[in-house]
């Protein structure tokens, strides 16, 4: 193997870590006066809410996201073959934007209180929305694609001849699915629930408008009101353990297990719905889509256009244009660089072979789990560290970093280079080793095996990936508010920012915009997919 | 055929990095090498911001760029930047986060005639390391269709128990909160604050909103029959709906008089665009400028009260009524915002 293809893996694995080593580092120094403070009060609470919104949103992200795949894998009925990828719109929209929507339709103020009001008498008892249960179910809505995607790609690749055997030995389509389907899909499913769960770990701007502190609102709260950065760095190193256990989780859960099944294999046939099975199967999706995307899109398109015609807020010409490319441009460039490291880690990871590649990739996805604020003060005192030295040395002005595209870029794929690895990853599981021998016993080097087998099986992946963290970094929030140059306003700070002054009217626009933008790789990447099914 | 697999890795990695550090270490050399702008970090909201401004570059052809954030966010930016922070200017929505940043010995004293005579003393830091631009009185918002005026009194009264379940607050993450509660500190103390006005409050059952426009809008849906906002959101809803059942209560009248914290604006230590930031600060301190009641002036596009004594009060925020404001130096709203953020936390407010 060349060196470069070795070193690689490694430089990038140093690179992404060391603005998280810089915080783990924080658990080693004795813990301060408000440590014990946080300890006599909200700590517990913290955990707890933390736990439980986690594993709320975890198992719900579960069941939605893999029985809504299963429906439109293995059955057929109206309006599936649009349901299949109209179901994964819910991923362009942001979840704080999903939050905002909830929020000002349900809480007591909201249309839909005030009708039941209206009608039914003011002592109406409603269950209160600024609540855990608010935060699961909108969280669940939001990011349940997550495991969709993934659940659905790998039903897909299942062959068929594997379910048929099962009926054929007498099991029902049912009993197939709970005993051999997804026990082989598990490493899709388990890659999909972590990815959700370390989403809900570091969320910040949703949980704040449903109440909810968790350990990355308390991270801010710390950090923010006592400005005392210690006690947060301490925080987050704990942040971090909780992360590192979720990850330690699913790597026992996916197990030694290695699925590989036959390439070219019919794919499982959808078996036909009819009556009112087919009319609850599309109803179900139905429901779904418009609870979590059509209606809050609707609501949306409403509010932009009464802001339309009267503005409660006044827009300089020209912003709006200027927030949507630089978003595009960020997106795009932390997308293509973060999927770039994702395939230097994963193929270092299996040519290299060695239990330093391996520890590389492991060490160099932990920022997905590490809240954006943290990520983005990390890499800020970092740079920070590193311009103090260039300027030490003379050299001002040669390289600022701080500030710079440069610093956000970094911190974005420190923050999502998970995104993009565990999607190339999951899809590197199913090139079967067997292939790689073969081409092993036929002389192939290693460059050409990356290059001949690696890259075109794990394509899908990789756009996957792509398209993630291009999604992602649409709706990213507290590192680009921590880390942008002057000028480098992107429409989810911009949204974030009318929102939390509850102008929801004024807030639609952009997030109409980030949503329409969101869709349009989405739909690219489904379309790409399919493509690649039928083939 | 080692070469294909790290040509292409070459082919696609190189240009992309070549291309990041460019524009990445190109970026802020520009930022400092255009001729006339001010760079803000900006801790207010944009809507209220960009008329003012936009006027301000017309008048003088400095071009203004914000960069937005918590206030406590961009001191934590400063804070690390140091002496290569490109911000000019800290823009903050509240007296702790200026008097932090002067603490630190982020902000320089500027030593400006036109400030000293547009800013009252009580509105400035004594040192001139931050200016006072506009005010903002924490008030008690109701509902007069469940709630007369004869009823309330002070922020402590709300502790009383006729209250259970009728108040709506903004939560403790928010810097008005615990802007609010570091001046009960520094005017009774932690204790008296502690047992006679947060626990009181919390056994109270308060509804958390986050959000002060919420707040107005849940009690004037009969949500809540109380709450405590900024004066100037329910100014807003009442510009756009003048028959909506909420009203405004000054409290503490009888007392040492109502919070009123200010939005202002500091120059950096490190500033680069010193003169244009200087020049900024006092052009927002002039009536008719940055000071007066009209939607193109920094208070008058928020309703809030001009920091310039001579500059005319929007008429609704006027209908207010008047009102004793209290004396505490702006400095204590941020002095003791560590102790206050502790107090709620361990009163059980959320």
């Amino acid at each position: 193997m060349r060196p470069i293809l070795r070193l690689l893996p490694i430089g990038i694995a140093l690179a992404v870590a060391a603005p998280l080593l810089l915080i783990a580092a924080a658990l080693l120094r004795p813990s301060g006066e408000s440590w014990a403070h946080l300890w006599e009060t909200r700590l517990l609470e913290m955990l707890t809410q933390t736990m439980l919104l986690v594993c709320a949103v975890g198992l719900g992200t579960l069941v939605l996201g893999t029985g809504l795949a299963w429906l439109v894998s293995a059955y057929s009925f109206p309006g599936r073959a649009l349901f299949a990828w109209l179901l994964v719109l819910p991923l362009a929209m942001p979840g704080f934007v999903l939050g905002f929507v909830f929020m000002a339709t349900f809480d007591y103020a909201g249309p839909v209180q005030s009708a039941l009001r209206a009608w039914l008498g003011p002592t109406l008892w409603f269950p209160e929305v600024r609540s855990l249960g608010g935060a699961a179910i909108v969280l669940t809505l939001a990011w349940y694609p997550y495991v969709y995607l993934l659940a659905r790609a790998a039903f897909a690749e299942q062959a068929a001849s594997t379910l048929d055997a099962a009926r054929a030995m007498g099991s029902s389509r049912t009993h197939a699915l709970f005993r051999l389907v997804l026990p082989l899909a598990r490493p899709s499913l388990v890659a999909g629930v972590t990815l959700v769960m370390l989403e809900t770990l570091t969320d910040f701007a949703t949980v704040r408008y449903f109440n909810v502190l968790t350990l990355s609102e308390g991270i801010l709260r710390v950090w923010e009101g006592m400005m005392d950065r210690e006690t947060a760095t301490q925080l987050a190193a704990l942040l971090l353990l909780v992360a590192l256990g979720l990850i330690l989780l699913e790597r026992i859960l996916r197990g030694a297990a290695r699925y590989t099944q036959l390439s070219g294999a019919p794919r499982i046939a959808p078996l036909p719905l009819h009556g009112w099975r087919a009319a609850v199967a599309t109803g179900a999706c139905a429901l779904i889509l418009a609870v979590a995307f059509v209606l809050p899109a609707a609501q949306l398109v409403a509010w932009a256009l009464a802001e339309q015609r009267s503005a409660t807020m006044p827009t300089a010409d020209g912003v709006a244009e200027r927030y949507i490319v630089v978003s595009l441009g960020l997106a795009a460039g932390a997308a293509a660089l973060a999927a770039l490291c994702a395939l230097l880690l994963t193929t270092g990871e299996r040519l290299g072979g060695g239990r330093v590649q391996r520890g590389a990739a492991r060490l160099a996805t932990l920022g997905y789990a590490m809240p954006g604020a943290v990520v983005g003060v990390g890499v800020l005192t970092l740079l920070a560290a590193f311009d103090h030295a260039i300027i030490a040395r003379g050299l001002v002005g040669a390289l600022l970093l701080t500030g710079s595209l440069t610093g956000l870029f970094y911190a974005y794929v420190v923050r999502f280079l998970a995104v993009a690895y565990g999607s190339v990853d999951a899809s590197m599981e199913k090139v079967t080793p067997r292939l790689v021998e073969a081409a092993r016993c036929m002389g192939a080097s290693q460059g050409r095996i990356i290059w001949r087998i690696h890259t075109p099986l794990v394509r899908a992946g990789l756009l996957a990936g792509a398209m993630l963290v291009f999604v992602d970094v649409m709706k990213e929030l507290p590192v680009t508010l921590l880390l942008r140059p002057f000028g480098m306003d992107t429409l989810a700070i911009w949204t974030y920012m009318l929102a939390a002054e509850s102008f929801w009217q004024a807030a639609a626009i952009p997030a109409l915009i980030i949503v329409l933008v969101g869709v349009l790789p989405i739909a690219l990447l489904v379309r790409t997919g399919e493509r690649v099914a039928v083939r | 055929m080692h070469r294909n697999a790290s040509q292409l890795f070459i082919r696609l990695f190189a240009p992309l990095l070549i291309a990041l550090l460019f524009i990445g270490s190109s970026s802020p050399v520009a930022a400092q090498s255009a001729p006339q702008v001010v760079n803000i970090y900006s801790a207010r909201h944009y809507g209220a911001l960009e008329p003012v401004f936009q006027r301000f570059t017309q008048e003088t052809g400095i071009e203004v760029r914000l960069s937005q954030g918590t206030a406590q966010s961009l001191v934590e930016r400063l804070r690390a930047e140091g002496r290569q922070t490109p911000a000019d200017i800290l823009f903050t929505i509240d007296a702790g986060g200026l008097w932090t940043a002067a603490e630190l010995g982020l902000l320089q004293p500027i030593n400006s005639a036109v400030l000293r005579q547009n800013i009252p003393a009580n509105l400035r830091d004594p040192q001139n390391r931050w200016f006072g631009l506009s005010q903002r009185a924490r008030v008690i918002v109701y509902n007069p269709t469940k709630v007369s005026p004869t009823e309330l009194s002070t922020y402590a009264a709300l502790g009383a128990s006729k209250w259970r379940n009728r108040l709506c607050f903004r939560p403790s993450s928010h810097i008005y909160t615990q802007a609010l509660v570091s001046s009960f500190i520094g005017l009774h103390g932690e204790k008296v604050t502690e047992q006679q006005i947060i626990r009181p409050w919390v056994r109270n059952n308060p509804k958390f909103i986050d959000s002060d426009s919420r707040i107005v809008e849940t009690i004037a849906a009969g949500g809540c029959d109380v709450g405590i906002t900024n004066h100037y959101y329910v100014a807003q809803q009442l510009a756009r709906n003048p028959n909506l059942p909420v009203k405004v209560f000054f409290p503490n009248q009888q007392e040492s008089g109502t919070v009123v914290n200010l939005s202002g604006m500091g120059v950096t230590a490190a500033a680069r665009n010193r003169d244009n930031a200087i020049k900024l600060i006092e052009w927002l301190s002039v009536t008719g400028q940055g000071q007066g009641a009209t939607p193109d002036t920094l208070s008058g596009g928020n309703y809030e009260f001009p920091a310039n004594p001579t500059a005319p009060v929007n008429p609704i925020i006027i209908g207010f009524g008047p009102f004793k404001i209290d004396p505490q130096p702006k400095s204590e709203l941020g002095r003791f915002q560590p102790a206050a953020i502790k107090l709620l936390e361990r009163s059980g407010y959320r």
